[in-house]
């Protein structure tokens, strides 16, 4: 069961957790992944970040990552959801929860989740800091991150 | 076919979209790209650096070497920052 959503609107982790969880006994690990908009970049304060994205393909692009996980780990649950749009420091950005009978499975789905996403789907922050407005690079660790569960 | 920028190519370029019937003699995203280079200096600025671009056909991820076709939906955009 994956339930993904790219939205404008902010998310509470609780509700998210009792949405999947309600009436079940078979669950054993609950793994959570919550990215926040950071108050600095290097020595400069952000003030503000707007996230763009290519909706169509950012549906997809998740929908595949979550399926790919699925495919890979014995999940019984999935959630992703991914904020776009103006966002401050301190706001959620993405949350990632994976349910499995085991722990194992659902921390190293979560990570293949984030490490995929952060590469894969269509989404680009623009800082405005205290040294003016640029749109963030993207970073070579998070390609290698991505890279490695090509090997495992 | 429909073409797609985002976030600084749409910006180098100037606008989000356009619709543009399949150039001739084209047949790959690296051969619209050399063809779109043609269209003016905001899309040579867009442009070029090839190992900052990306390209998506319907919405799945292609490498340059991609075959197109006239309905495909065609996206440019750099490498992705989300999470």
């Amino acid at each position: 069961m994956t339930i993904l959503n790219v939205q404008k609107q902010d998310f509470d982790i609780s509700t998210e957790i009792n949405k999947l969880c309600a009436g079940r006994r078979d669950v054993g690990a609950i793994v959570t992944f919550t990215g926040l908009v950071r108050d600095f970049h290097g020595d400069h304060k952000v003030q503000k970040m707007t996230l763009e994205h290519f909706p169509a393909m950012a549906e997809k692009q998740l929908a595949d990552i979550c399926a790919a996980a699925g495919d890979r780990w014995p999940l019984q649950g999935c959630r992703v959801i991914h904020r776009y749009g103006p966002l401050y420091p301190g706001d959620q950005i993405v949350l990632v929860i994976t349910l499995s009978a085991h722990r194992e499975a659902a921390f190293q789905a979560a990570e293949f989740i984030m490490d995929w996403l952060k590469t894969d789907a269509p989404f680009w922050k623009k800082e405005q800091t205290s040294d003016g407005t640029h749109w963030v690079d993207a970073k070579e660790a998070d390609t290698l991150k991505s890279k490695k569960w090509h090997k495992l | 076919m429909e073409i797609l920028f985002f976030a600084k190519l749409r910006e180098d370029i100037g606008h989000s979209s356009e619709v543009i019937p399949l150039p001739e003699n084209i047949t790959t995203i690296k051969g619209l790209i050399d063809h779109l280079r043609q269209q003016g200096e905001n899309y040579q600025a867009a442009f070029q650096n090839e190992a900052a671009l990306r390209a998506a056909v319907n919405q799945s991820h292609v490498g340059l070497d991609h075959p197109i076709k006239d309905n495909d939906e065609i996206a440019f955009f750099p490498p992705m920052t989300g999470g």
